[in-house]
């Protein structure tokens, strides 16, 4: 069988969050790396996005799975917290299916996340369209990776995938 | 003895986590309006996240040096009340939404403060979990502060109730900054920027901070209030009932 690291990451494309289905998880940036160990075994690294995060078990499921599927027979999945994940490591593609999808992609880098406490809040512009005039409506939204913003213009509520 | 220090820094990190946690998960469905609700319970499973991190670390550390056979959930649920290392003020009954508020600042303004510090540990797990922690908790202390001031610079009533909530839970504060013997971090050393930062938000919230000098002290070594014997029943019925249940 072929089991290039090629190979293994176009099988992780598949893989998708559960929560936000248009992201791959390389879309995410959560994969660190791949090792193919010896035949029809293989070890997948990958990065925890918040630490509490509850798809984080379905997604190291629905890998298992895919290379079940894929021919695998052992299949181990290695958590690495360092380092730490950010949205710095979100792909541009990634980020364009977010805002197709209706969720505003995060727009600045995670070295500004240390904001200032009264810092004035980024205007995230609308996934809808494309207005700046927005409002942050909760710093914490329907998951932990989203915030909850609103177009003043279209008057539409939106989800802003946070930094981190 | 160097390793069981390690061990019980790392338990007592991972019980403030999981006790607040445990509390603040009690206003799921309860929080004043929806967007609040979402929020507190967000900032509970950060919380329970981080402590899971510190458990498993813990558990990792306690197996190699005893042969044992712990898992984070038999640190969590089938450790007894005098085990317990968490802060008193993390185990204090949730009141109303502004002593819930005033608690999470508190705990929140000392804990990114401790993953500052932690974040540059030699040792490498602990570093790397402050690291990914602390990015977390930036988040909770914008949110908490700018709700201390909403309610301090709000209504009378929400003013005073601030006031209350002041009175309640600073004598609880003292307990962040006073090592116990297996401690690494130097807590003492950041009190000053605590109170820093803390006045900086009290004087935006017309609120001052309390001249009382008296502190409670006794979680990080098991002493706990009569709350926490509430608490662990609670928390740990299932896996007390059924041992070893899995979902
Ligand atoms: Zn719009």
């Amino acid at each position: 069988m072929n089991h290039t690291k090629e190979h293994i990451y176009s099988l992780l494309a598949q893989v998708t969050d559960p929560e936000i289905p248009v992201l791959t998880i390389l879309d995410l940036g959560i994969v660190r790396d791949v090792i193919c160990t010896q035949d029809n075994a293989v070890e997948i690294i990958i990065t925890p996005t918040y630490s509490g995060c509850p798809a984080m078990d379905a997604i190291a499921f629905d890998i298992k799975l895919k290379m079940i599927e894929a021919g695998f027979t052992q299949v181990k999945i290695t958590y690495t917290l360092s380092p730490a994940w950010t949205t710095d490591w979100m792909t541009e593609a990634g980020k364009q299916k977010l805002k197709q999808y209706g969720i505003a992609p995060p727009i600045e880098r995670s070295s500004r996340l240390n904001k200032l406490l009264f810092d004035q809040d980024e205007h995230i512009p609308c996934p809808q369209c494309g207005s700046t005039n927005t409002k942050l409506l909760s710093e914490f939204g329907s998951t932990a990776c989203k915030a909850l913003h609103q177009c003043m213009d279209c008057k539409e509520p939106f989800d802003y995938f946070k930094c981190h | 003895m160097k390793n069981q220090h390690l061990i019980n820094s790392v338990l007592h990190i991972a019980d403030n986590a999981l006790i607040l946690g445990q509390r603040n998960a009690a206003w799921c469905a309860h929080g004043p309006i929806l967007e609040q609700d979402i929020a507190i319970t967000n900032i509970t499973l950060d919380l329970i996240g981080q402590a899971r991190n510190f458990y498993q670390y813990a558990a990792s550390l306690i197996n190699e040096a005893d042969n044992k056979n712990e898992t984070e959930d038999t640190l969590a649920f089938l450790r007894n009340e005098r085990d317990f290392k968490n802060l008193l003020i993390c185990e204090l009954p949730n009141g109303d939404w502004a002593q819930t508020i005033l608690r999470q600042f508190f705990f929140s303004t000392f804990q990114q403060l401790m993953y500052q510090k932690m974040m540059h540990s030699s040792d490498n797990q602990l570093a790397a979990i402050a690291a990914k922690s602390i990015k977390e908790t930036n988040y909770h202390v914008k949110w908490i502060s700018e709700w201390v001031i909403r309610l301090g610079d709000g209504t009378d009533e929400s003013n005073q109730r601030m006031k209350n909530a002041i009175e309640y839970l600073w004598n609880y504060t003292g307990e962040f900054f006073i090592a116990a013997d297996y401690e690494s971090i130097d807590v003492a050393g950041l009190k000053n920027e605590w109170l820093e930062k803390v006045k900086l938000v009290f004087d935006e919230a017309t609120l001052s901070i309390p001249e009382n000098k008296f502190m409670q002290t006794g979680g990080k070594t098991g002493v706990h209030t009569e709350h926490l014997g509430f608490i662990l029943p609670e928390m740990q019925s299932l896996q007390r009932n059924f041992p070893g249940v899995e979902w």
